[in-house]
């Protein structure tokens, strides 16, 4: 077989000098080792945003604390933000998505390999510039250097006259780089699912996973090109002198919020989605069963795309818009709890019956269900406006979307780590240290973002440097405090087991898990090619159907 | 959030409680439900490698969990929706007490139209009770960047959004001191930009109004006022009889009749008083107010004049 040939190939090449592979690298345009960019992009700025929250978290460990000044504290919580959003999260769903979609549909690359290079390079180049601001912030003023205005950076304080100097100017134009290079990755993932899936992939066989970024990159469309927009008018208005959202020319504050939040929402789903499809071939495979209610899962998924676009204004609860608009957010933000909750059941009933196996990725994939439970019921609290009143802005919502983001999202893109490294580096993680890493990053999580909902039911705002004692406050900060040690060990403890296993891994296999999509076919790690030969599929499960020919899932479906 | 004491909060409270049953009871079955299924079909160690029976769905089930949560979303929304039609759509009866609300980078300014006063951080107002049931509507605008006005225990948190004027309104029925803050990020000091409500019997309202239209004395020959007066102090604060002027920082005509500096960030003491006057930075760095590089002398002069402004 060609794949047999390339790997005794290999073998034999001598050992290219590190110069020349680095720039193999840097300019690749095979979708693998981009998606693997991505994914390393992601991971340093992890660490950064990491060390960002943990500033804000040692300053707020007891009242009236001065570890920081206030101008540094508000940086901190604006670079977190920012960074976690635009260069952690993003770039780790593009990258999986980057690598697995062409994958699991039988095909060579992504439609347009170029755009792909060019999207995560601009994506890069966003990154570096979001934190040359530390260097270049200052300008001319000697106003400071990274950006303190928040990261949904609402007017007018990011009008010239309240924000001097250029680190508003850098936070400007890191979206507006990194939001074209997501742009050209979602037209990408569009172009690549429509057009490239292999014979016998009608879209009604495609896995959940692939559906799933779909759904996502169209939302990428639809919610990052307002972004952009509005990222270019803060500039005219910044640097050409038009009034878009300057307030003391006429401007308005309300309009930059509706543009922030019509992709500040939809944006959730982006990043949710991906998770979404992860855990969505995780838990079939790890319990041994097809996943349940096909149909009805990629419903969902496209129902929660569409109703996505038409919540953003729970965010805006408190601007003081009508009580019609404000009753209409409550019942369109309720209603996506319908197409969420149908997905947390489906799971639910792919497990029952099953032969649960809890290796590492299904354990992340558990704690992901119930936190992700716990994280919905919280935010069908907040979509009811007038207790949005009180909670909104509180240290309430900031659990409640930690509670998306971290114990939702960042546990199921850890499962996808230990669940499709095996095929990336072609070596078998330690699970000794996987199941460490979990139970680390559980504590530390539920610590940290369990009691951080109190403070904000007493009345404690985010993005406060300090507060008074006798509010109630301390003893939760404390704890929420404490949680942030565990959860960093058990990052680290993840760090060294993706390095150990990239060096001394076992040799995993093309099939480790015994699992049913295309992408465990060939071999691992898959050579540039993907595909000797185009596979032909006949059902969603066709390594199923291969393993089990008196059997096939093709009769059922 | 908890003992509310005003309509507005009494209602989010009674709102929320429905909401926290009705959750709490979704949390416990699916829960439950995950819980089960996860221990029960676990994968047992002498278990063979044979695999379980394939299902691939089932519209009944999936019909049965779609309507259910159809259902209680309604429910939720339309409890909802009632909450939010008491507490927006109520209309200002003619008479009812008014106060703007100002913010401003990063202190409270309060005018009370019809009653020709103006003050700041401290909102006073009186008690709604039996004898005088009634609302006290804000005016809520703000003279620079986005602010939230957020007393937990009186209403819910309104924005203060520059050409964007909002209202909300209270009606405390306890009287008593209550406690909140900015609630939306307004820049460096948006943490020591405090609020403090004071409910007051009818009796002591009046007795504070008239107190406050009151025009202190005023004695321009005293060192402190020359001091004050004849530095940039009058550029940014009042002091209704005399030169100063300014309308930048808050209002200091009964400056004594408060019991905080700098927005709550510090109590309205000699000492205090003097430190702020001497080094606003020391108290709340980053403040708009700066350091006027006075001598030891003219500060206690300062300190000793505005401590007449009762």
């Amino acid at each position: 077989m060609m794949a047999g040939n390339t790997v005794a190939l290999s073998d034999i090449t001598p050992v290219r000098p590190l110069t020349v592979r680095l720039h193999e690298w840097v300019t690749t345009v095979d979708h693998k080792r981009l998606g693997i960019l991505y994914i390393l992009f992601g991971l340093v700025f992890l660490a950064l945003g990491g060390i960002e929250a943990t500033i804000m978290r040692l300053q707020l460990i007891r009242a009236h604390n001065d570890l920081v000044s206030p101008q540094v504290f508000n940086r901190m919580f604006t670079m977190h933000g920012t960074t976690m959003i635009f260069f952690v999260a993003m770039p780790l769903v593009f990258g999986f998505a980057n690598y697995l979609v062409p994958l699991m549909i039988g095909a060579r690359d992504m439609a347009f390999p170029r755009l792909n290079a060019f999207s995560f390079w601009m994506t890069a180049l966003g990154g570096l510039f979001l934190y040359f601001s530390f260097l270049g912030g200052d300008g001319l003023y000697g106003a400071g250097s990274a950006p303190d205005v928040g990261w949904f950076a609402y007017a007018p304080l990011t009008a010239k006259t309240f924000s001097v100097g250029h680190s508003t100017d850098y936070w400007i134009l890191a979206l507006l780089s990194s939001g074209i290079g997501s742009i050209g990755t979602a037209i990408n993932l569009i172009a690549t699912i429509v057009s490239m899936r292999c014979p016998g992939m009608t879209l009604g066989k495609m896995p959940l996973l692939v559906w799933l970024n779909l759904v996502m990159a169209s939302l990428v469309i639809l919610a990052v090109s307002p972004l952009t927009a509005a990222q270019i008018m803060l500039l005219i208005d910044r640097y050409l002198g038009a009034h878009f959202f300057d307030t003391q020319a006429g401007g308005s504050a309300v309009i930059w919020m509706h543009f922030f939040w019509i992709f500040g929402h939809p944006e959730v789903y982006v990043l949710v989605l991906p998770a979404f499809a992860f855990a969505s071939e995780i838990i079939p495979v790890f319990s041994r069963k097809a996943i349940f209610g096909y149909s009805v899962m990629v419903l969902a998924s496209i129902a929660i795309g569409f109703i996505g676009m038409s919540v953003w204004a729970h965010h805006m609860f408190t601007v003081g818009m009508s009580a019609g608009a404000n009753t209409f957010f409550v019942l369109s933000t309720m209603a996506i709890a319908v197409p969420t909750g149908i997905k947390i059941f489906n799971w639910l009933a792919t497990m029952w019956g099953g032969r649960i196996l809890f290796a590492t990725p299904m354990m992340f994939c558990v704690a992901f269900l119930f936190q992700f439970l716990i994280a919905g019921l919280t935010g069908v609290t907040l979509a009811v406006a007038p207790l949005d009143w009180q909670l909104g802005n509180s240290y309430y919502v900031v659990a409640h979307f930690h509670y998306v983001i971290v114990g939702g999202i960042l546990f199921c893109i850890f499962a996808a780590f230990y669940y499709w490294l095996p095929k990336a580096s072609g070596r078998m993680y330690n699970e000794a240290l996987g199941k460490l890493h979990f139970w680390l990053f559980f504590i530390g999580f539920h610590l940290t973002f369990d009691f951080m909902h109190v403070p904000g039911i007493l009345g404690m705002p985010r993005r406060i440097y300090t507060y008074e004692p006798g509010r109630g406050w301390d003893i939760w900060n404390l704890i929420v405090t404490i949680g942030v040690a565990f959860q960093a060990a058990g990052i680290l403890v993840f760090a060294v087991n993706l390095i150990w296993t990239c060096w001394r891994g076992k040799l995993a296999g093309n099939d480790p898990w015994d699992a049913w999509t295309l992408e465990w076919l060939t071999s691992s790690p898959p050579p540039a090619y993907n595909y000797a030969v185009i596979p032909e599929v006949r059902s969603r499960r066709p390594l199923w159907d291969l393993k089990h020919p008196e059997d096939p899932d093709w009769r059922y479906e | 959030m908890f003992a509310p004491v005003s309509t507005p909060a009494g209602s989010i409270f009674g709102l929320s409680i429905f909401v926290l049953v009705t959750v709490t009871a979704i949390f416990v079955a699916v829960f439950a439900l995950l819980a089960y299924t996860v221990v029960r079909f676990r994968k047992r160690r002498d278990a063979d490698n044979s695999e379980p029976v394939q299902i691939y769905g089932s519209t009944q089930v999936e019909l049965a969990w779609t309507v259910i949560p159809v259902l209680i979303v309604v429910a939720l929304f339309l409890a909802a929706a009632r909450v939010i039609a008491e507490v927006q759509d109520l209309t200002r009866p003619p008479g009812a007490l008014e106060v703007v609300v100002t913010g401003h980078q990063y202190w409270w300014e309060y005018r009370y139209p019809q009653l020709n006063i103006v003050t700041a951080n401290e909102l006073h107002v009186p008690v709604s009770d039996a004898t005088h049931p009634g609302a006290t509507f804000l005016t809520l605008l703000s003279a620079d960047t986005d602010h939230s006005f957020w007393v937990p225990r009186l209403a819910g948190k309104t924005d203060l959004i520059p050409n964007h004027p909002n209202q909300m309104w209270i009606d405390p029925h306890e009287t008593g001191v209550f406690l909140g803050q900015c609630a939306q990020y307004c820049g460096t000091q948006h943490a020591k930009m405090l609020l403090r409500v004071y409910v007051q019997s009818r009796e002591e309202f009046e007795r504070w109004v008239r107190d406050q239209q009151q025009t202190p004395k005023s004695d321009a020959t005293s060192r402190g006022q020359r001091v004050f007066e004849s530095t940039a102090c009058v550029n940014c604060h009042t002091i209704s009889g005399t030169a100063a002027k300014g309308r930048f920082g808050p209002d200091l005509t009964h400056l004594m009749s408060r019991d905080t500096i700098a927005a709550g960030a510090a109590k309205n003491t000699p000492e205090q008083l003097r430190l702020w006057i001497r080094n606003p930075d020391a108290i709340k760095p980053g403040s708009k107010m700066p350091a006027m590089g006075l001598n030891d002398e003219d500060v206690a002069a300062v300190a000793a004049y505005l401590e007449t402004l009762r």
